[in-house]
């Protein structure tokens, strides 16, 4: 045994006794900061749910079809849209896929503009670095517990883990794309006289827009990776199937719930991909390794 | 360590540097007080950790001349150039270009000075991959502000100088090393600037390329009167285009003079080894060797600015070649023989066994 060198109950009730105090005295107004964050997530799953289902699929078959340009993806689309109907996943599905546009929506805000912050900072890197370690690999539900004692259970303490979870990644890349932009080009347009405004907006972001783009892919990537969890906290859709299959010992209702997810996942994931891809070909970055 | 303190034809300098010297590191000032001991590059990089890239450089360069700082890698021939527009800043030194100190500017005024008075051409290209050869030619009129009509126009004609004409809307990745440096040179030539600075612009160009490259930039220096500093690795290069020469080694100047001085007139053994290989044709004049005064017109004749080599293959029929000045009157004259005579004498004699 590891000997008690001192008695460490005062200092676990003082972060209990802070966060109770936050709670009692801060829920208002913290939840009137995420307010806008609820006004976004309940108007896009308002807005999936009250699109006919064959509008939906139309359009992200459309979207998959001047992704990839071949009828592979498109057709993957509309199977699984048929699928979720079939299974009656449908609205199930539209609610994930609002709380995952949304939670990829804000993490874009707010990951872009520090991860541009730490590109151009040193200082900035050194602290982001470790704090996004963290984000990324403390277990999510550290962190759900005093989100949903302050929000109470319900979409917004779901969506805030989400996006906690899934912003680290855009974060990294964006600081990576824009570092590793070549410094010959950077240079060229010194030498030019272009402020650090149009060397950011004219140079920097658009050779680094695929980098960018890798890192909204793994953003989607890991809000749809959440859904199970976040369903916990009260945000429904496919993971609460899955969790009522765990808690019913009903097999397939998990299963094909699982599927949905899976489904989601692989055509979010083509579409970012191959976007990224047209950008890289479009600045000639990847000609010759095609 | 030069000769070209000429104070009184100030008005005439592009570019002025006075004791430039750059040391790379954390703590500069401490190398720069064992530099100034008289320690030498290599010593002090060992001592402190701190690179030498210029010492005390002081050069003169006049408007409307080709200038070609020469060196060998590692030489500090490319911290030198980018001085000139403060892509780097000075150790210690004084910089005026155009009469205006560069070393004083905010960086909002190094930022007018650089849209508007100097233009560079980069050994990468340093192009836009995202964009097209028309707004990569127009690019620095659009940070200058200039609207879009007018510097897609501007750029444009530039293309068609540069002989790009019909590869307005490549992108830049689709195009030939030669192409792309003519991008470059076209997008530095948009700016109108009166000098434009050339580092190692046609270095990583193929050899015929890169001939071709030479004669269109005499030639555009000949039709526009630019001021420019070219750096290059190349002797050779340096002997084709350049009105001076200067030669650069470890950070240090080590003789700047006509090409013609630097290969007659070595001024030490450093020197000396890139001489022994040149072309000598190249580097010399026939004015410097020519029979001077008025006689009888020659059948062939060539103009003041030639060269050896220039005359050369005209001795297959003629025994006399003239030799004409700008307004196309005869000045002088040279027979092979003179020719032979002068490439003769500055050859090394071989190696005695």
């Amino acid at each position: 045994m590891f000997p008690e060198i001192i008695d460490t109950r005062p200092l676990r009730r003082a972060v209990d006794d802070g966060l109770n105090w936050v709670v009692g005295h801060w829920s208002g107004a913290l939840e009137a900061a995420a307010s806008p964050l609820a006004i976004l997530l309940n108007a896009l799953e308002k807005l999936l749910i009250g699109t006919p289902w064959w509008l939906i699929a139309a359009i992200l078959a459309g979207i998959a079809w001047l992704a990839t340009r071949r009828w592979q993806l498109p057709l993957f689309v509309v199977l699984s849209m048929l699928f979720l109907g079939v299974m009656n996943l449908w609205q199930d599905a539209m609610t994930t896929m609002a709380l995952m546009i949304a939670a990829t929506l804000t993490a874009i805000v707010i990951s872009i503009p520090v991860g541009v912050w730490m590109s151009r900072s040193r200082a900035v890197r050194q602290i982001a670095t470790p704090l996004l370690d963290l984000m990324q690999t403390m277990p999510s539900f550290v962190y759900l517990i005093p989100t949903v004692m302050i929000f109470g259970p319900g979409k917004i303490p779901a969506l805030i883990a989400t996006i906690v979870y899934a912003a680290p990644p855009l974060v990294r890349l964006t600081d990576l794309g824009l570092r590793s932009v070549d410094p010959a080009v950077m240079e060229a347009s010194r030498a030019f006289g272009s402020s650090p405004g149009q060397r950011l907006l004219g140079v920097q972001i658009p050779l680094a827009l695929p980098t960018i783009l890798a890192g909204i892919n793994q953003t989607t990537m890991m809000a749809l990776a959440m859904v199970v969890i976040a369903s916990m906290i009260g945000a429904g859709g496919l993971g609460y199937q899955v969790l009522q299959g765990i808690g019913r010992l009903e097999v397939s209702r998990g299963l094909f719930a699982g599927l949905g997810i899976v489904a989601l996942a692989i055509i979010f994931d083509r579409i970012t991909q191959s976007f990224g891809k047209q950008l890289q070909t479009r600045i000639g970055l990847s000609e010759g390794r095609t | 360590m030069s000769e070209t303190q000429n104070m009184d034809a100030d008005n005439d300098l592009a570019i002025s540097m006075r004791g430039v010297t750059k040391i790379f590191g954390n703590t500069p000032e401490e190398a720069l007080a064992l530099l100034r001991k008289g320690m030498s590059k290599t010593e002090v990089q060992a001592e402190t950790g701190h690179v030498v890239g210029l010492d005390d450089v002081s050069l003169d360069i006049e408007k409307g001349q080709i200038f070609v700082v020469m060196g060998l890698s590692g030489s500090g021939k490319s911290t030198l150039i980018r001085h000139v527009n403060r892509l780097i800043d000075p150790t210690g030194g004084e910089i005026v270009v155009n009469g205006i100190d560069v070393l004083k500017m905010t960086q909002p005024e190094l930022r007018t000075f650089r849209r508007t008075e100097i233009a560079m051409v980069f050994q990468k290209f340093g192009l836009l991959p995202h964009r097209t050869v028309l707004d990569n030619v127009a690019y620095g009129l659009e940070v200058r502000g200039v609207a879009k009509k007018q510097r897609l126009d501007e750029a444009a004609k530039w293309i068609e100088i540069v002989g790009l004409a019909g590869y307005e809307h490549s992108r830049t990745r689709q195009l030939s090393g030669g192409q792309q440096q003519r991008v470059g040179l076209a997008r530095a030539l948009a700016m109108d600037t009166d000098i434009i600075l050339m580092d190692e612009a046609f270095s990583a160009l193929d050899p015929l390329i890169r001939s071709g490259m030479q004669d269109q930039l005499i030639q555009l220096q000949k039709d526009l009167n630019k001021t420019i500093l070219f750096i290059t690795h190349d002797f050779d290069e340096a002997l084709k285009i350049g009105n001076r020469i200067a030669v650069l080694k470890d950070g240090s100047l080590q003789q700047v003079g006509k090409p013609e001085d630097i290969v007659l007139k070595p001024a030490n053994e450093h020197i000396e080894e890139f001489v022994r290989d040149v072309n000598k044709a190249r580097a010399i004049h026939v004015r410097s060797i020519m029979e001077r005064g008025v006689t009888e017109p020659c059948e062939q004749a060539v103009s003041i600015d030639a060269r050896c080599e220039d005359v050369l293959p005209l001795f297959a029929d003629h025994k006399w070649v003239g030799v004409l000045d700008a307004d196309g009157q005869q000045v002088g004259r040279v027979t092979a023989r003179q020719v032979i005579m002068a490439l003769a004498k500055h050859t090394p004699p071989p190696l005695a066994a």
